[in-house]
């Protein structure tokens, strides 16, 4: 295969699931919540049960009228949402669906790559809420600034237990290392991933920056039409990435049986079960108020994390 | 974590709101389906107010019990000559009877004080307009409401017999007999009676 082929398979590939796979998780979120909730969700855009409900209203959010408030810092104001969605797109890249190299880039320090480019997140946030001109937008910016930051450190430090157990940071080498047992050992790092996983993408129980009781919409409260659709495309992409890194970190990605043909099956499968997980949470679960939040991180989630690398240093060392 | 003095096992609250959620999720939905399916009313559901004009007999007392005054009624007397009869007698004729819905709080008053049952409720609920003046019911469209009205609910087995039972009964067996309402009574009842 020549080379420009092969580049054009691999990037389509993942502008393909960078599309779709959040619109099923969206479509997912819409069932499982109406359910959970006794509802019935939507039943008529597309005849079946709804299933068109996402593209019905991503062709009304096209019609919208695209609105940038007059005293909004235009252009930071408007490049905003590409900053939000822009760097899940590029995780995507790293994350491996299957073994034999079924990734779209193999990359020895795909780890430090992710978490590093996750990180651009708090960014596009400060962008929006500072350009916004809105005090709801600022405060709500500022929140996520202090919740994205806080909870940065546990996510790293339960991501190095991985790669410290796994001797790797490519994020193949990690899921051919793993081993059944590690879902026991790396337990409290896989509990503390997914929480500060589910805080970065501020997802609730940890929607704290969008909190609509209170701040309007938080850092989206100006956001109209495509630009909205634009973070709220994130958000739900957030959710496939933070799935796909748990689940190729800590629940051994394409392992399973008969892992060399339908490798690529077990990780869909396993992202679509974490993400079922990040619904059912939304649901259940009220906000936490930003002193919880923050104690949550701090004395709870980065304890554990340290005393997860602990015990991983110490087992490493003693095998 | 909370400050009162029962302090349950960290988490377990976490964990049993999960299997609510879960729990709803695997039972079937409540939602109606409304326009695509009819709803499931109960059988004595209020939807809209039935006239019967034959057993109306213009004594207002509907439209003067009516919290809102929302039932508006026209008559005039004729005069009936009947054979044999010393007089003519006279007799009430119903010109107009409005209920304007759109004041209308369906709290079945008028249905209650009829003395003659000639006001029903009707599970019917699909009447709304696009116009408030519409919604002024005639007396020619709460008739067609009639149709519309169930059957009453079974006579209660253990209550007493209804008055016009008794009633014929008493016809039957001639003045000064014991009557079925009197004997069927449960003797709380006759303990409690003055």
């Amino acid at each position: 295969m020549p080379l420009w082929l092969d580049l054009l398979v691999r990037v389509v590939a993942v502008v393909a699931a960078f599309l779709t796979l959040p619109l099923v998780v969206g479509q997912v979120e819409h069932k499982v919540m109406a359910h959970m909730q006794g509802r019935l969700g939507p039943m008529y855009a597309g005849a079946f049960h709804g299933w068109a409900q996402l593209v019905a209203d991503g062709v009304k959010f096209v019609q919208k009228e695209d609105i940038t408030p007059r005293d909004a810092d235009r252009r930071v104001f408007q490049l905003a949402p590409i900053v939000a969605l822009f760097p899940y797109l590029i995780v995507l890249l790293a994350i491996p669906l299957g073994p034999a190299g079924l990734v779209a880039q193999h990359m020895d320090i795909g780890l430090f790559f992710v978490l590093a480019v996750l990180g651009v997140g708090v960014v596009a946030v400060l962008m929006s809420a500072w350009a916004s001109a809105n005090k709801y937008s600022l405060l709500g910016g500022l929140r996520g600034a202090a919740q994205l930051l806080g909870y940065e450190l546990p996510l790293v430090l339960s991501a190095a237990s991985v790669a410290m157990a796994a001797g790797t940071l490519s994020l193949s080498g990690i899921v051919e290392a793993w081993s059944p047992w590690w879902l026991l050992w790396q337990l409290p790092a896989a509990l503390v991933f997914f929480v500060s996983g589910l805080a970065e993408i501020r997802r609730p129980p940890f929607d704290m920056p969008i909190a609509d009781s209170e701040l309007v919409f938080g850092y989206l409260t100006e956001y109209t039409g495509l630009r909205f659709a634009f973070f709220l495309l994130a958000e739900y992409v957030g959710i496939v990435v933070i799935a796909a890194l748990t689940t190729v970190l800590f629940l051994g990605g394409w392992h399973g049986p008969d892992a060399a043909h339908l490798g690529w099956l077990w990780t869909l499968a396993k992202v679509f079960a974490v993400s079922f997980v990040i619904i059912w949470f939304r649901v259940t679960f009220p906000r936490l108020r930003e002193d919880q939040l923050q104690r949550l991180c701090w004395l709870i989630l980065v304890p554990v994390a340290l005393a997860q690398l602990v015990l991983t240093a110490a087992v490493k060392v003693a095998m | 974590m909370s400050e009162s003095g029962e302090r349950h096992t960290p988490g377990k609250g976490l964990i049993k709101g999960l299997a609510v959620t879960l729990k709803t999720l695997v039972k079937p939905t409540i939602t109606q389906q409304y326009p695509d399916v009819e709803p499931d009313l109960p059988p004595r559901s209020r939807g809209v107010i039935a006239l019967l004009e034959e057993n109306c007999t213009v004594c207002m007392l509907c439209a003067r019990e009516c919290p809102d005054w929302c039932i508006y009624i026209d008559s005039h007397k004729e005069e009936v000559v009947v054979p044999g009869a010393a007089r003519p007698r006279q007799r009430n004729v119903l010109d107009k009877f409005d209920i304007d819905f759109s004041l209308c709080m369906y709290c079945g008053i008028c249905i209650e004080v009829c003395p003659f049952d000639a006001l029903h409720w009707t599970p019917e609920f699909e009447y709304a307009e696009t116009d408030v003046l519409d919604l002024l019911h005639d007396k020619n469209r709460l008739g067609d409401w009639m149709q519309t009205v169930p059957p009453p609910p079974a006579h209660d087995v253990l209550g007493e017999p209804s008055k016009e039972e008794s009633a014929a009964a008493r016809k039957v067996a001639g003045p000064g007999t014991a009557t079925p309402a009197q004997t069927a009574r449960p003797p709380v009842r006759r303990e409690q009676a003055p």
